[in-house]
């Protein structure tokens, strides 16, 4: 057997199918099943990390023709660098998660039976492995479902709940609203490329295609459409926070990890390698889809209380900003600017894996949190860094990569996409120069309000008192969760400090789809220094700003700090009055209020304060009553009225269904007559 | 990286932590004589330093690691920020780690920590500080970073070595763009630092406070090290300006001879720095809270309209 | 004194983005006060460079327009403004019809359109004003700005004679400046206009007791039985 890359992943596929397959035969003991499924999945996840990283390294591509799927269209798969990098992408977090799992899904034990989350979590990801090595468009279509149908029953799981039922229905439409405009991009494309037969169903044969203009454009704005639907850009982004924080938390770290960069996948596929000719202002959509999905992603965030919702809403805001980077690149392989479009497209690419490594340990903390303390709300939260020390920790490593603050990974690809802003000015359109820096600030904008709703997210859940009614029972995870959560933040980190190697990897994909590199001035300066263009225009050395802190932390608190005997310890300054307690702290709503006010007009906020004065004096109320409701003006303007529509379509098509079986005769009639008349 | 270098290196460091109270000590100074009141000295921040230390440290039952962990990390951010903006030269082997958007973002850590302290006691005014703060951060980074794109359109790069070197190579001129963007960094200046009419430095009361009720709790050394960093802060961000916008007098490469002169070069513009900063602050007034958006509105619109001018004036 | 061209343009230049400033900072205002001072401020700007321009391309019809703009826009019509403010008690707050922040980024876009609309025309100049046609259709645009968000009568008027200004910038850079005698004609229409609108505020005035163009709404047809 050789060791092909692609057998080996194919190979991990098959052994994540296997999983599922054995799972319901050890649903008798449930501790087994959980052991077995997980420690499988991850031996099948490092497999497929492994093949990825061949790939990439030595810019391998394979292909394999499996006679699977319909008689005379059998399945291509294909591995190149792109579907490497995203099967390390895949493969990495699914390790570091099902490790995770082992511990998290025993909390389910006794409640409910995990069978079906341990067979559909295999599927899923091996639904996902398969759309990432999928080289036609029958198995690709066909490895979405899989994806989009194993997901479907995960976000189902606590089916008691009809929040959860309503989110994978939500989930569900969309999804397959997604899918119907890529099976028509695919279509269109597919029909230019097939010759005699049809065999253009291919990717090989849609690349080589002779599209005309209007055509691909149409079928770009198809796949667009439907991958961002999948994606969770603005404004085909309602199922996110419903879907997300409805599933279990592992699987909603892999949903918002890496299902929706599988998405990210399907459009550089189709973008930049199937279609690989296109005009500057594909580019400027795609920006502009990923400005507005930035900042109106965090702002929603900003609005949020419950914890996983919040994390969702980052979820947009982080597609966003990678596809700005995909954008950027876009506008500047049109212009025919090679080394800035593989800036962006890196810049991109790196954003990619590292939301899916710090989004991937956020929710793996949040379950953590909701597994110890069985809270969602971060209103009813607070104190749990005293009693979880790990989990806190290791989302601190989390909010700040996700607040791109350096040394960590998130300030890498953000500080590499301010980077491409600023080289724009050598574009040769005149007010496209105008408008990009404009662009530029609303990134800096959305970056400065993710780290507030992170300052936000971790104050109110891991500081201060614990602020739910019910006494704080919350306990330290097990050693599977943290190693985990260990894990992803270790990768955090290194990520962050060694950009350079990393760099240097990932160059070949931008080499094969923009014909430069930047990885040779990246590194120009010396492994430590990250210089994109030129050591004069920019450089950034991570590992130096780490150590430097380091070092500089250390020696003041060598010199300076304070024996633990020697602090004293006392009550918190409450300005004379005695009675604070917990309740009076800042909560997530009263954060968030500052910027809800100023913010407050893009979306529908009510926001009411009703009080029961006192029987003695009318000044001194009893009673306060607080009602804020935050709505998403997108549902009134836009699903809404689609809802409504399609309702009204269907009830006029349902009147074709008079019951008689006279009519239905006729129309069978008709349909025959009108056949001969046309086919003659 | 030559024995030179990291002479430089060294001595602009301890510049940076020894001046820094000094350049406070002088802007209360100037701010007692434009309001009429006798002065405690230039020197009185760092008696107060000198007090801090002396004192107990006394937290709060609750208080956690991030709490005690904060005013170490501020000083050490605001340290290392010190030895990459060249000050006094620009051969600074430190230089190459960060650019401009480095050093802000190094500036959000420091922020971001602050704001966790604020939160972790658990009371309001803490959280009332945390919440505020993040909220002016984040009006007043879209603005800087439009100051950030522009100077760094006029001058090529966002290496502040870099941009020294361009400005001493090209003949002085009058640039509108950078006139802009020099305006729009002063209101971000007053906006970071916490100063008059954003934040009032020197407030009791809680409501009013943003940077103060961050810092309620604290005591002893760790106040001291959070004050210092404070102070580091604002002489950071001056400098900042400085290198971006006049940076005349600092030494380039090599030279330890050039030094002196660069130092008394850059004693003066302190001097006129701190003049301009008192003047403003004398003569506005402390904004409400949900004014402060108008404010860093404006200094959006002056950035944007000095990137825009760079273009159109050209 | 000799200029190289290089630092005329210069100077040019800086002049018209502080014409620019200007024009954003009337856009800001919330006083009618401040408006004024900002419309003295603009003349002057405009005064200076129409005095520059008029040096470095040795026109000297461009001195006697700059004295006229002096004479006109930094004395005559803001005094007119004090004194009308003065005798008809008018309401010392700026009203627009949408707030401050939204006419920002209104003026910001109507900037890069300007930009847009004159490339071509920037391409085919000579002059050494030739940058500055952009900020100059961008001050009309933003005047223009001015009258519409504006509710009081007064108001209007400053953003109609701002518009005016940049009319007049915009005659400096693309040409050199017009004929004198178009000149002299404007600065008398100009004259004229204010004593008119001096003389309609009166009436206005005094038949509204208010000079705010909401109330002026009540001119339309109504029903008989009102």
């Amino acid at each position: 057997m050789n060791y092909d890359p692609i057998t080996i992943a194919l190979l991990s596929i098959l052994i994540f199918l296997g999983a599922a397959l054995i799972a319901p035969l050890l649903r008798r003991s449930q501790t087994s099943l959980i052991n077995i499924s997980f420690i499988l999945a991850s031996i099948a996840s490092f497999m497929a990390v492994a093949a990825g990283y061949f790939t990439v390294e030595n810019a391998v591509v394979n292909t394999m023709i499996l006679p699977i799927g319909l008689p005379d269209l059998p399945f291509h798969f294909r591995l190149d660098p792109l579907a490497g990098f995203f099967l390390v992408v895949v493969g990495l977090l699914s390790f570091f998660v099902s490790i995770y799992s082992i511990g998290y899904v025993k909390g389910y034990l006794g409640n409910r039976s995990v069978t079906s989350l341990a067979v559909f979590y295999c599927l899923f990801i091996a639904g996902m492995l398969l759309v990432v090595l999928a080289d036609d468009a029958l198995c690709f279509l066909v490895s979405w479902e899989i994806m989009a149908g194993a997901s479907y029953f995960l976000v189902m799981f606590e089916n008691e709940r009809a929040e959860n039922r309503r989110a994978a229905l939500l989930y569900l439409i969309i999804a397959h609203v997604g899918a119907i405009a890529i099976l028509l991009a695919f279509g269109i494309m597919a029909g230019f490329g097939s010759g005699s037969v049809f065999d253009g169903y291919t990717f090989d044969a849609m690349r080589k295609a002779d599209i005309p203009v209007e055509w691909a454009t149409a079928a770009f704005f198809l796949s667009f459409f439907g991958f961002a639907a999948k994606a969770g850009v603005i404004p085909l982004h309602a199922w996110l926070p419903e879907a997300h924080p409805a599933a279990p938390s592992n699987v909603s770290a892999l949903m918002s990890g890496v299902m929706l960069k599988t998405a990210i996948y399907g459009i550089i596929r189709i973008t930049f390698d199937i279609i690989h000719v296109f005009p500057w202002w594909w580019g400027a959509i795609v920006l502009t889809f990923g400005l507005i999905s930035t900042v109106m992603g965090v702002l929603y965030a900003l609005m949020q209380h419950d914890l996983k919702k919040l994390l969702a809403y980052h979820s947009v805001e982080n597609i966003g900003i990678i596809l700005i980077g995909v954008g950027l690149s876009m506008v500047f392989i049109a212009f025919k600017l090679p080394l800035l479009a593989a800036l962006g497209l890196i810049a991109g690419l790196y954003h990619t894996i590292n939301h899916a490594m710090f989004k991937g340990l956020l929710f793996m903390g949040a379950g953590a949190v909701l597994h110890a303390t069985g809270e969602r709300n971060m209103e009813e939260m607070g104190g749990l860094i005293h009693k979880m020390p790990w989990t806190a920790a290791m989302f601190l490593v989390a909010c700040m990569s996700i607040s791109a603050l350096p040394p960590f990974n998130g300030f890498v690809s953000e500080w590499l996409m301010f980077q491409a802003f600023l080289l724009s000015p050598a574009l040769p359109n005149q007010i496209l120069i105008l408008l990009i820096p404009l662009g530029a600030s609303l990134l800096a904008l959305s970056g400065a309000l993710a780290a507030a709703c992170f300052v936000k997210a971790f104050g109110v859940t891991f500081l201060g008192h614990w602020r739910g009614h019910h006494k704080c029972r919350a306990h330290e995870v097990d050693w599977s969760m943290r190693s985990g959560m260990l894990m992803a933040g270790g990768s955090c980190l290194l990520l962050g400090i060694l950009p350079t190697i990393f760099i240097d990897w990932v160059d070949i994909i931008a080499e094969h789809f923009v014909g430069s590199t930047i990885s040779l001035s990246a590194s120009q300066y010396g492994w430590m220094w990250l210089t994109p263009v030129s050591y004069e225009r920019a450089s950034y050395s991570g590992i130096t700003v780490f150590i430097g802190i380091l070092v500089v932390l250390a020696v003041t608190y060598a010199l300076l700090h304070v024996s633990p005997g020697m602090i004293r310890r006392s009550h918190i300054w409450d300005c004379g009055f005695k009675k604070i307690n917990s309740r009076m702290q800042y909560n997530a709503t009263s954060f968030a209020q500052p910027i809800r006010r100023i913010f407050g007009f893009l979306f529908n906020i009510i926001e009411r304060t009703e009080q029961a004065p006192h029987a003695g004096h009318q000044a001194f109320p009893k009673k306060l009553h607080y009602y804020l409701s935050v709505r998403d003006r997108l549902w009134k303007w836009l699903y809404k009225p689609f809802v409504d529509s399609s309702f009204w379509i269907s009830k006029q098509a349902g009147k074709l269904q008079q019951g008689h079986i006279q009519t239905y005769l006729i129309y069978s009639f008709i349909t025959l007559i009108a056949l001969l008349v046309f086919l003659r | 990286m030559t024995i030179n270098s990291l002479i430089i290196e060294a001595l602009q460091i301890i510049l940076v932590i020894g001046l820094a109270p000094a350049f406070a000590g002088w802007v209360r100074t100037l701010k007692c004589w434009f309001q009429g009141r006798s002065t405690p000295g230039i020197f009185q921040p760092y008696r107060d330093l000198r007090k801090l230390f002396s004192k107990e440290v006394v937290l709060a039952h609750n208080a956690s690691w991030i709490f005690r962990f904060t005013p170490y990390l501020l000083f050490g951010t605001a340290v290392l920020v010190g030895g990459i903006i060249p000050i006094i030269s620009v051969d600074l082997p430190l230089a190459a780690t960060a650019d401009v958007i480095v050093v802000v973002f190094i500036f959000a850590i420091a922020r971001f920590f602050l704001a966790l302290a604020g939160m972790d006691i658990g009371t309001a005014f803490g959280g009332m500080g945390s919440s505020r703060e993040m909220m002016i951060a984040s009006l007043a980074e879209p603005a800087m970073l439009m100051a950030i794109f522009t100077v760094s359109l006029v001058n090529k790069s966002t290496s502040l070595a870099e941009i020294v070197q361009v400005i001493y190579n090209t003949p002085p001129e009058l640039n509108p763009s950078l006139a802009f963007a020099f305006v729009a960094f002063i209101l971000i200046l007053l906006a970071e630092t916490g100063r008059v009419p954003v934040d009032n430095p020197a407030t009791h009361l809680e409501l009013t406070m943003i940077h103060e009720g961050m810092i309620l709790e604290y005591s002893g050394r760790h106040l001291a090290l959070i004050e210092w960093t404070s102070m580091m802060k604002l002489y950071l961000f001056t400098s900042l300006a400085i290198a971006a916008f006049a940076p005349w007098g600092i030494a380039t490469k090599g030279s330890l001879d050039a030094l002196p002169l660069a130092f008394g070069i850059m004693i003066a513009k302190l001097g006129v720095a701190g003049l301009i900063i008192v003047l403003i602050e004398t003569g506005l007034a402390k904004m409400r809270l949900f004014r402060v958006p108008e404010f860093l509105g404006t200094a959006f619109l002056l950035a944007t309209l000095g990137m825009l001018s760079f273009f159109m004036l050209d | 004194m000799e200029f190289t061209i290089d630092t005329a343009s210069h100077v040019i230049n800086f002049l018209a983005a502080l014409l620019l400033l200007t024009s954003f900072a009337m856009l800001a205002q919330r006083k009618i006060y401040g408006l004024i001072h900002l419309f003295v401020w603009q003349g002057i700007f405009l005064a200076a460079n129409t005095a520059f321009v008029g040096f470095m391309a040795d026109k000297s019809h461009l001195f006697i327009s700059a004295i006229l703009t002096v004479g006109l826009k930094v004395f005559l019509l803001p005094y007119i403004f004090y004194k009308l403010i003065h005798l008809l008690d008018i309401r010392k707050e700026v009203e627009n019809v949408v707030n401050i922040s939204t006419l920002m980024f209104i003026g910001i876009g109507l900037v890069i359109f300007s930009y847009y609309l004159t490339s071509p025309v920037r391409e085919l100049s000579t002059l050494m004003t030739r940058p500055t046609l952009a900020i100059a259709l961008a001050s009309v645009l933003i005047g223009l700005l001015m009258i519409i968000t504006r509710k009081n009568a007064v108001t209007q008027v400053i953003g109609f004679l701002a518009m005016e200004n940049g009319l007049f910038f915009a005659a400096t850079s693309a040409t050199y400046g017009m004929p004198l005698v178009v000149e002299l004609g404007v600065a008398l229409d100009i004259l004229i206009a204010a004593l008119i609108f001096g003389i309609f505020f009166f009436h206005i005035n005094t038949t509204f007791d208010s000079l705010s163009v909401d109330q002026m709404a009540r001119l339309k047809e109504d029903e008989p039985d009102e």
